[in-house]
């Protein structure tokens, strides 16, 4: 499936949005007006983009503890995104997630999550919940390239294999496990090589080419929407932020980021796709940036003013309001 | 009324249930196959076609796809074949199941009933006869249920099924067959909801899952000692009805809190420390508690015989309190 000016300005947008998202939440921390940490997404946008560019509004998207970029491409709005890394009453998850958390189910968004591999099972859930209801929505599940060694991969990806189920497995594979280099721990290179255990397709792409990932990803949820099953997805990425915020990555040097912030940023590169074909005028690319900044400008506006939650909202959303029998 | 098996009662329940919302399915390792191990789920399969799953063994998966299709609106009915075995999920349990309300700032429900075979059964030592209430009840977000008779087994597993939030359902193998009149038509038991077993006047036992039985037998023991003893079943630990505990302690004046798992930091030591918080002036006693020692469950049968607490190590504790 060939992406069309639409589907790239509209991607184009969105990576511009998450770009700057994370941007104006790393200046609010140093700010100190976000705070705990935060995983960014900067360097990936294309996966999450050319992933979520090929879903309908009712499809299941699980993501990581890096999933800012998650939430905007399916749909989340930044400024209740920015209250929930405040801690702010208005937030996605009223103030009780952060940004591990973030969340918005009216979109099908069932949340970022903190820890590694543990979207893999519930995604096939999602799947499963569809299938047994006979609606032809797709799930999603991205995660990186460190949760490949957990169980829940090997445990989820059989039993979604096992049952045909509607779900895309997406690796968002960047190379490092936290601090430690891949391979430092890892015996296989390519997670997209561990889908022949699952007896499913495994798919590598260029994970900065968002070209590559939608039309990868296009293939995926179509055949899992028409009853295929399966496919585990990989995107060979980079992130241009350490692990989380106030890493010292001494584990790779200055040089490489550098290296692939100049020459394999997804944003540059989907730029040149679109100027190549005289679908990008320096106009539209200023403008583009300047709504993404100006939005992200409102969000900490709208965060900065919200309310803080309350004492009373300490014990509620523990478990449901009333236990009446249904 | 009539009468069932503890396990009759539960397979009663559920096809009741099955039958009453497509949302509902069963998934578990070898539930179709037999029956199920405990026969729970026997005729599910031939009943309800494809709303079974019988899954490879693999806890984590099976738990985390049932927090999957609870968050998007199923209503899973897991089984762990033992107990023991929902140590290999407890990110799913723990982390992902009972948190996704509270993080997602209450937009996430996840209506699942986790089926835990427990307890001492055929004897298969420490890895297949584990309790484990009070890990449970210490992780906010899920709900701990141990019925003790055929009647409450139904009752409060057709209620777990339709509870919007999670259910640690503790089944103790021992009393899978044990018999008892279950209410004919709707049956229906509230979860926090406790329930006097038997009225008395001197002591209240506060008494857990196979020990109300051993407790009411322990009772009639009593009654030649001149002691009237009120067995009161919680039913559920988490929420944990205070309110009927109390109002017994507070009525007899001596508690004696039973149960079958470790008493150290288990379900009866939060329940005897929450009688002395809330009932220390109508004490006339130091509140007892009878369980387990400290060890993992061995294997001979002369070993387990000094770990589980009998009806005479109920009948001991109560004179002792008395005394």
């Amino acid at each position: 499936m060939d992406l069309s000016a639409d589907i790239c300005q509209k991607i184009y947008t969105d990576m511009w949005r998450i770009r700057l998202f994370e941007e104006e939440a790393d200046r609010q921390t140093n700010l100190g007006n976000v705070v705990g940490t935060l995983h960014m997404y900067c360097g990936e946008e294309a996966v999450a983009t050319g992933v979520c560019a090929n879903l309908r509004d009712d499809d299941y998207v699980l993501g990581t503890h890096r999933s800012h970029g998650h939430c905007l491409a399916k749909g989340a709005k930044s400024d209740r995104m920015m209250a929930e890394l405040w801690g702010k009453a208005t937030g996605t998850c009223k103030g009780k997630g952060g940004s591990m958390h973030v969340a918005d189910f009216s979109l099908n968004m069932l949340g970022a999550n903190g820890i590694v591999g543990a979207g893999i099972g519930p995604t096939t859930g999602t799947a499963l919940a569809s299938k047994l209801r006979g609606t032809d929505q797709v799930s999603v599940c991205f995660f990186g390239d460190g949760a490949a060694a957990r169980g829940t991969f090997h445990e989820a990806i059989t039993m979604g294999s096992l049952w045909t189920l509607p779900v895309v497995y997406v690796c968002e594979n960047n190379g490092y496990q936290q601090w430690v280099p891949r391979m430092n721990v890892a015996v296989v290179d390519s997670v997209a090589d561990m889908a022949a255990s699952y007896a499913i397709p495994g798919v590598s792409v260029d994970g900065q080419d968002v070209v590559e990932v939608y039309e990868a990803a296009a293939e995926a949820v179509k055949r899992a929407r028409e009853g295929g099953g399966p496919t585990l997805l990989e995107a060979r990425t980079y992130r241009f932020y350490g692990h989380s915020l106030g890493d010292e990555q001494q584990y790779r040097s200055a040089e490489e980021v550098d290296e692939w912030k100049e020459n394999r940023d997804p944003i540059k590169l989907l730029a040149q796709f679109m100027r190549d074909r005289d679908w990008l005028t320096e106009e539209q690319d200023q403008s583009i940036q300047a709504e993404a900044k100006a939005e992200m400008s409102a969000a900490t506006q709208f965060a900065e003013e919200s309310p803080w939650p309350s004492a009373e909202d300490v014990t509620t959303d523990v478990v449901a309001p009333v236990q009446e029998v249904a | 009324m009539k009468t069932m098996a503890f396990n009759e009662a539960l397979r009663e329940g559920l096809h009741e249930e099955m039958a009453r919302d497509d949302s509902i399915f069963v998934i578990g390792e070898d539930v179709i196959a037999h029956g199920g191990p405990y026969k729970v789920t026997e005729g599910v399969a031939e009943r309800f076609p494809g709303r079974i799953f019988e899954t490879p063994i693999a806890e984590a998966g099976i738990v985390g796809v049932a927090v999957g299709a609870a968050l998007a609106g199923m209503r899973p009915v897991v089984e762990l074949m033992y107990l023991d075995f929902v140590t290999c999920a407890m990110d799913e349990v723990v982390n992902q199941a009972a948190k996704m309300r509270y993080m997602s700032g209450g937009q996430g429900s996840v209506p699942m009933v986790i089926r835990l075979p427990c307890g001492v059964g055929r004897l298969l030592a420490a890895q297949h006869s584990q309790i484990m209430e009070s890990w449970f009840m210490h992780v906010p977000g899920l709900q701990v249920v141990v019925p003790s008779t055929p009647a409450d087994a139904k009752g409060l597993f057709k209620t777990a099924i339709r509870s919007p939030d999670p259910v640690m359902f503790f089944e103790y193998k021992r009393i899978y067959t044990s018999k008892g009149e279950v209410p004919d038509g709707e049956h229906m038991v509230p979860i926090g909801l406790a329930d006097v077993k038997r009225e008395g006047e001197d002591a209240t036992i506060i008494a857990i899952g196979p020990m109300v039985q051993k407790s009411l037998e322990a009772a009639i023991t009593l009654e030649d000692d001149g002691y009237d003893v009120e067995v009161v079943d919680p039913r559920s630990l988490s929420p944990l009805d205070t309110d009927t505990i109390c109002s017994s302690v507070s009525k007899t004046g001596r508690a004696i809190v039973c149960g079958e798992d470790s008493v150290f930091a288990g379900a009866v030591s939060e329940i005897a420390a929450m009688i002395g918080e809330n009932c220390f002036h109508d004490l006339k006693a130091p509140v007892a508690r009878v369980g387990s020692p400290h060890v993992p469950m061995p294997f001979s049968a002369e070993l387990v015989k000094h770990v589980v607490p009998s009806s005479e190590s109920v009948v001991s504790a109560v004179q002792a309190v008395m005394s």
